[in-house]
């Protein structure tokens, strides 16, 4: 239960050797890069950005090569294939598809360049179809459309807007100068836009014929066509036709590369490798000879570290612990179980420097609440029986994933515990099943007592867990303070909040206000009575004095001391938000009640058993599936607002250590 | 005069009316405006569909909690399985002013609720890794629906009927 202890790692080692170091420190994983000495004279960092985008470039070409397989040859996947995690590979793999890139990559580019000559002949396609669909009305003609006449006549070949009659055009004319005798206009084809014609006349009335049709907003063919249209379309449908055999073969080339799933990934993530080398080696001071790397490595990865690289390199080695000043990364070391909410630890914010790790703490109050609020036996049996299944069967998925699921199985298991206190299972569903099938109710009893009976009870428990959980935090910061060696601030800032709220709580218990609540009179001896009111009186009047003790004006620092008993209130509403456990796990037994009782009334018989069945499926999926979100958002908010807000201030940055980050696979590590 | 003694019963199913109703109506306003920021973002980013759904249930719950005092309305004046209890008008009334608190609290704080998750389903777009805050925004405009909850349901328990 801890924040690993950080050293600061330098190493000055032989410029040859920096590229096997650099490789060897990836290959380890654990040190974070921090440079020193960067503007010291005689250094200077090597450029490697081109390097690092050629590798780049060629990563990049072989995730696209693996889009194109994956859209032409797809694997199949099922649902949860996204937790089976990365392969894993033996080093020896990765160095033969290093040995092969050349290859490879060759393939990749081709397989880019098939598909991008799959897409352009698609695109062909589409807009010969276009040509088609435009030349479509014209079918029924039996001449070239471009055809202009023959010697004596001429024809116009062309289209007007479909308000246009053939009437309006032979009347318009009428009124030419002179009157084109003869013509013949005839319709090829119509539509609620338009209308398609040829126009014959002789070709000497060409001209004003011509202008006559324009006026009347004539237009003329926008493609030059040299044959019928006919012919035409037998033509764009011979070249559509060839374009589709392109596009087969091209893809059934592609289909013959699917052998070269694995390879591709290998080399994607080979040059991936090595972009990130480069990207580091260029941050590297180096004089003529000489290179320096510096950064943060976990104390109890420094040991392993200097046997990889001391003992094997002519370079020296240093040790530093962390300065006073600097801000180190942190890393978390917790148990199986508690290390499974570092997630929501992450989420808030890590522990900065010399700050206390409250995972642990955090990870019995997490998995206690969430089981209360969700409580019933059934769903938590569900929960944890999933997650163990999914965490059983793909071991390799990724480590956020991986934890998280282990808090959801835990945080199943206390539900399920809960569950069996307040006797719920799905519900109701004993009872409403015995009930309704049977004929004769049958209870499963509770182990502690049924909520719903006596809320009241549930509430003041509730709150007494809350008065701990909050008290626990409290206590945090006291130890932190303590730890620093401020004695005073945690006499002034722990001690008396402790007297005083302790004092309140003692004078509060024997009340008939609680005995209202609680429906118990709970009677103390007058020497807890007297000591409970000196308790109160101590804290509130040293919190009045102490508080604004930085102050040196006297009035001031008693307003201040004023001012800080007000946050009673705020202790006050933060013990009241745990009244969330009792209205969030009763809001999961009613609902599931409601279930039980829309589904019982089928009646009996095979009708009532089918629509019982259905109802009880479909509502409990919908019930544990909001309680669920209900249950982990206001379990963390407990966490995150109550607890965290006693204690906490997080703001530390995650340990990043340079390292291979892959895509595809997982180099298996060699000793 | 016979009718307005009568109407214990009705004075107690419009409580659980208005607990369902207004709390619900509060979650439909709040879920509808969440999900006009959650559809936007996945537009753009499909890969974010899980967490902006999460984000746009969260103002869902106001109508479970007015669901759930209607429920325990409609049991306690044995409305749910066997017959209606007899019961005089101040006892209905009670019981109406009892299931007030989740009704028209849940109205209003879905409605705010369905605004501050919009705000959050942005923070998700944006900065994805900030999920974990992010969700405790809307989070916070939730408490003041669970303390009408719980005042709800603790008065509808204490009344005798």
């Amino acid at each position: 239960m801890a924040v690993l202890q950080m050293q600061r790692i330098s190493i000055c080692g032989l410029k040859k050797d920096r590229k096997a170091i650099l490789e060897k420190i990836q290959t380890l994983g654990v040190m974070e890069m921090s440079q020193i000495a960067e503007d010291e004279e005689g250094f200077e960092k090597m450029d490697t950005v081109n390097a690092r985008q050629t590798f780049e470039k060629r990563a990049q070409a072989a995730d696209q090569a693996l889009a194109v397989l994956d859209a032409y040859v797809p694997v199949k996947k099922s649902l949860l294939s996204s937790l089976e995690g990365k392969k894993l590979v033996s080093s020896d793999e990765i160095a033969r598809a290093a040995d092969e890139k050349q290859e490879i990559i060759r393939k990749a580019n081709l397989l880019i360049t098939k598909s991008k000559e799959i897409a352009e002949a698609k695109a062909n396609i589409q807009k010969t179809e276009n040509q088609i669909e435009a030349l479509t009305p014209w079918l029924t003609l039996d001449v070239p459309m471009n055809y202009e006449g023959t010697k004596k006549t001429a024809l116009f070949i062309g289209t007007v807007a479909a308000e246009v009659t053939p009437q309006m055009l032979y009347d318009r004319l009428a009124q030419a100068e002179p009157v084109p005798d003869g013509t013949d206009i005839q319709v090829v084809y119509s539509d609620k836009d338009m209308l398609c014609l040829t126009v014959l006349c002789l070709r000497k009335d060409a001209e004003t014929v011509e202008e006559a049709l324009r006026s009347c907003g004539f237009a003329r063919p926008s493609q030059v066509i040299t044959n019928t249209p006919a012919r035409q379309k037998a033509l764009y449908e011979a070249e559509i036709e060839k374009l589709n055999k392109g596009i087969k073969e091209a893809e059934d080339e592609i289909r013959g590369y699917a052998d070269s799933r694995k390879d591709l990934e290998l080399v994607s993530d080979y040059f991936r490798t090595r972009a990130e080398k480069y990207e580091v080696l260029g941050t590297l001071p180096q004089s003529q000879r000489t290179f320096v790397m510096s950064g943060y490595v976990p104390r109890r990865y420094v040991r392993a570290l200097s046997k990889a690289i001391e003992e094997k390199y002519d370079c020296v080695f240093d040790i530093e612990d962390i300065k006073e000043d600097e801000e180190p990364p942190t890393l978390l070391s917790n148990n199986s179980f508690s290390s499974s909410v570092e997630g929501v630890l992450e989420s808030y914010g890590l522990p900065h420097k010399g700050e206390f790790d409250p995972t642990t703490i955090m990870s019995f109050f997490y998995v206690f609440f969430f089981g209360m609020m969700l409580s019933d036996a059934a769903y938590g049996a569900i929960i944890a029986i999933a997650c163990y299944v999914v965490l059983k069967k793909f071991p390799r998925m990724g480590e956020g994933m991986h934890k998280s699921l282990k808090m959801f199985m835990f945080c199943g298991v206390s539900t399920m515990v809960w569950g069996i206190l307040f006797g719920g299972y799905f519900g109701n569903v004993v009872d409403i099943v015995s009930e309704v099938f049977f004929g004769k109710a049958v209870t499963v009893p509770a182990l502690w007592f049924i909520p719903l009976n006596d809320p009241m009870r549930l509430l003041v428990y509730s709150l007494a867990f809350g008065v701990v959980h909050l008290f626990v935090g409290l206590g945090i910061k006291g130890y932190m303070e303590l730890k620093d060696g401020k004695v005073l601030d945690f006499f002034c800032d722990v001690v008396l909040w402790f007297a005083f709220l302790i004092g309140l709580i003692l004078m509060l218990l024997p009340t008939d206000i609680f005995a209202s609540i609680a429906q118990t009179q709970i009677v103390f001896p007058p020497v807890l009575n007297t000591i409970a009111k000196a308790l109160a009186i101590i804290g509130a009047v040293g919190l009045v004095l102490m508080s604004g003790r930085e102050n040196k004006n006297p009035v001031l620092r008693i307003a201040l001391g004023a001012y800080d008993i007000y946050n009673i209130t705020g202790w006050l509403s933060d013990v009241l938000s745990y009244s969330r456990l009792l209205a969030l796990g009763l809001a999961t037994g009613v609902i599931a009640s409601v279930v039980n009782q829309m589904g019982s009334m089928f009646g009996k018989g095979i009708v009532g058993v089918i629509g019982f069945a259905l109802v009880f499926v479909v509502g409990h999926t919908l019930n544990l599936a909001i309680n669920l979100l209900g249950a982990y958002v206001h379990t963390n908010r407990l966490q995150f607002v109550e607890f965290f807000g006693k204690f906490y201030e997080g703001g530390g940055k995650p340990f990043e250590p340079f390292k291979s980050d892959t895509k595809y696979v997982d180099i298996k590590e060699e000793n | 005069m016979s009718i307005w003694s009568n109407l214990g019963l009705v004075y107690a199913l419009l409580g659980a009316a208005v607990a369902v109703f207004l709390a619900g109506a509060g979650s439909a306003i709040g879920v509808g405006i969440a999900g006009q920021a959650a559809a936007g973002v996945v537009t753009e980013d499909p890969s974010k569909f899980a967490k902006v759904l999460i984000m746009q249930l969260l103002p869902g719950t106001q109508g479970i909690y007015g669901l759930l005092v209607g429920f325990i309305t409609l049991s306690k004046v044995g409305l749910l399985g066997g017959g209606a209890a007899e019961l005089d008008p101040q006892t209905g009334l009670l019981i109406l002013a009892a299931c007030m608190p989740i009704g028209i609290v849940g109205l209003i704080s879905g409605k705010y609720q369905g605004m501050t998750s919009a705000a959050s389903i942005g923070i998700v777009a944006k900065k994805p890794d900030q999920f974990g805050k992010a969700m405790l925004f809307p989070a916070m405009v939730e408490t003041y629906a669970i303390l009408a909850l719980l005042i709800s349901i603790l008065a509808v328990n204490a009344v005798q009927i």
